[in-house]
């Protein structure tokens, strides 16, 4: 059989493995890569995890143990992330014409017209290839469905059994075992909330969701439910943008009607995306770190110039103000945008998202910054209202004015090796 | 307002070429496209001649004079291509005792040796070291001054 399969491949630790795909030495220590705006751990190795240091920790909790040399904190650099994310993409690229980025570090592949066998060994090449190529360790799941393929992706990084590559059919013995140890919480787009009402009426595992009625699902919760259960039968039915749960990053990004190469025309529409997903930042509270542009040209057009481009932007401060977000993005858009390539689609994904109440107040912190804060959020407040009220795009932002200096306080930042012709990693001879 | 950091995160930016003189661009007299139209706006792209593929090559700086028997000397900026797999007679750039080294794979007897380019470097026997490939050296570039 051939049906369509979706694969999920994922960076292990991913800013953690940038860093030491240029320093060795790093193997095996416990790593923390910190934000440059607020000095929070922003991305964890495993052995740092297993110290129990949690997200969000802010630098000045471990000095002592860096001070002791028991753990090593980096600043982030995020112009290496950026730039390795882009050539994982790449390799997968080689292998299938769809590739969607889901965040810096996941990809969805369209495995389209394989049996399962083929499907298997396929995955094991790509789990090997982005390893070899790019230094990155990854995991690869792949599943008739986007949901599915997050669970594969899930078993293939937790259980050693599967060498860091699962397939599931979706209707075979292997998917019915592992969705039965699946709790609802760790499925794609089940929040929290919706666990505790759906063990009221029995639900608690995956295999639970996937075998309750689709229509009664509906029925009583939502829609989108509905939709879950149906893609845990294996039946594809989430798109990308689709899901609306609470997430770690939110990404907005359209095809345009026709290819552009009009610098306007990707202003318009990369204004447009920060102005939405800084909209959808401020609806599940969240703050964003970072924000990464990117353009694609139109890969079926061989004969067009091909030029598809990333960047990753970070923001002064943890934010989901518009205006910081909105004039990251255009710089970023500014900076890698060339003329004389028809462009098919424009991104723009906002990263490393922090709860924005749970948020640690910076060192630099002074009142009259609370203040400046309070003001934003009023002004965001009215902004998210009148666009509710009178319709979306009611009320936007212009052009960002060009603004001052920032100083970004990244004292422990690594080289960015792969982009900067002084900065190259040395190997002795 | 402060201005974020922009990062360049992207490898490759779009070929900048060396333009090929444009001798003639008109057709003959008689109608017949002339030979010299197959050079109009033809660019030679060095990318595109030393990146074989470009998300999985990385650009070095070499430091130490161990190499210079081969022709890599200290300065001098190596291309490593990590999609090649390591056979004897690559050189290499490899991940000895955490450090990042370049030396020749070589079998001597049927016995793999990371050798030097260089008299006063004596073969490492592979087998006592802890030893792991990063990438093979596609191409070295050396620049003079001038």
């Amino acid at each position: 059989m051939t049906q369509p399969m979706i694969g999920l491949v994922d960076c292990n630790n991913f800013y953690v493995s940038c860093e030491r795909v240029f320093q060795p030495r790093l193997e095996g220590v416990p790593v923390g890569i910190m934000s440059n705006n607020d000095g929070c751990v922003i991305a964890r190795s495993s052995e740092l995890k297993a110290l129990g240091v949690e997200m969000g920790t802010p630098a000045f909790h471990l000095q002592q143990w860096v001070s002791q040399g028991r753990i090593c904190l980096l600043s982030s650099n995020y112009e290496l992330y950026g730039d390795m994310s882009a050539r994982v993409r790449e390799v997968l690229e080689e292998f299938s014409a769809g590739v969607e980025p889901y965040s810096i570090d996941e990809m969805f592949v369209r495995f389209d017209g394989f049996d399962d066998a083929t499907t298997l060994a396929l995955a094991r090449i790509l789990y090997r290839n982005v390893r070899q190529f790019t230094g990155i360790p990854v995991c690869v799941g792949v599943a008739p469905s986007r949901t599915l393929a997050k669970l594969a992706n899930r078993a293939a990084k937790k259980r050693p059994e599967y060498g860091g590559v699962c397939v599931l059919a979706g209707d075979d013995d292997d998917t019915r075992h592992l969705l039965k140890q699946t709790e609802l919480g760790d499925v794609w787009g089940v929040g929290r909330r919706l666990v505790e009402r759906l063990a009221i009426q029995g639900i608690e595992t995956a295999w639970d969701l996937r075998c309750a009625d689709p229509k009664t699902v509906r029925r009583r919760f939502s829609v989108t439910l509905e939709r879950t259960a149906r893609e845990l039968q294996g039946t594809p039915c989430i798109e990308m943008n689709d899901s609306d749960e609470p997430r770690q990053r939110i990404m907005t990004s359209r095809s345009f009607g026709r290819l552009t190469g009009e610098l306007s025309e990707l202003q318009a529409a990369i204004r447009q995306h920060a102005q939405r997903g800084a909209e959808k930042l401020r609806a599940q509270q969240s703050h964003a770190r970072a924000v990464l542009v990117f353009l694609k040209t139109n890969r079926h057009r061989q004969d067009l110039a091909q030029y598809s481009p990333s960047i990753v932007a970070e923001l002064p401060e943890p934010s989901d103000d518009s205006r910081p977000i909105l004039a990251a993005a255009q710089q970023a858009l500014e900076a890698i945008y060339r003329p004389g390539y028809r462009f098919m689609k424009a991104g723009v994904m906002l990263l490393d998202l922090v709860d924005a109440n749970r948020e640690q107040l910076s060192l630099l912190d002074t009142p009259g910054r609370a203040a400046d804060r309070e003001r934003s959020e009023r002004l965001m407040k009215t902004l998210d209202e009148l666009n509710q009220k009178m319709g979306r795009g009611t009320v936007r932002l212009g052009v960002p004015r060009q603004n001052a200096a920032w100083h970004l306080r990244c004292a422990h930042r690594t080289p960015r090796w792969t982009t900067q012709w002084g900065e190259l990693p040395s190997a002795k001879a | 307002m402060r201005a974020s950091e922009i990062f360049q995160a992207h490898p490759t930016p779009p070929a900048q070429g060396l333009p090929h003189p444009q001798t003639a661009i008109r057709a003959g007299i008689s109608g017949f496209p002339s030979p010299a139209e197959d050079y109009v706006g033809r660019t030679l792209d060095l990318n595109q001649r030393l990146v074989k593929r470009p998300s999985a090559t990385f650009f070095m700086t070499v430091t130490g004079d161990s190499m210079e028997g081969v022709g890599i000397q200290d300065g001098d900026t190596l291309v490593v291509d990590r999609s090649v797999d390591a056979k004897p007679g690559h050189i290499l750039v490899a991940l000895v005792d955490g450090e990042v080294i370049v030396k020749r794979y070589e079998l001597l007897g049927k016995r793999p040796y990371l050798c030097s380019g260089n008299d006063r470097y004596a073969p490492i026997p592979v087998s006592d070291l802890d030893c792991q490939v990063w990438g093979v050296v596609r191409s070295v570039i050396h620049e003079f001054p001038v």
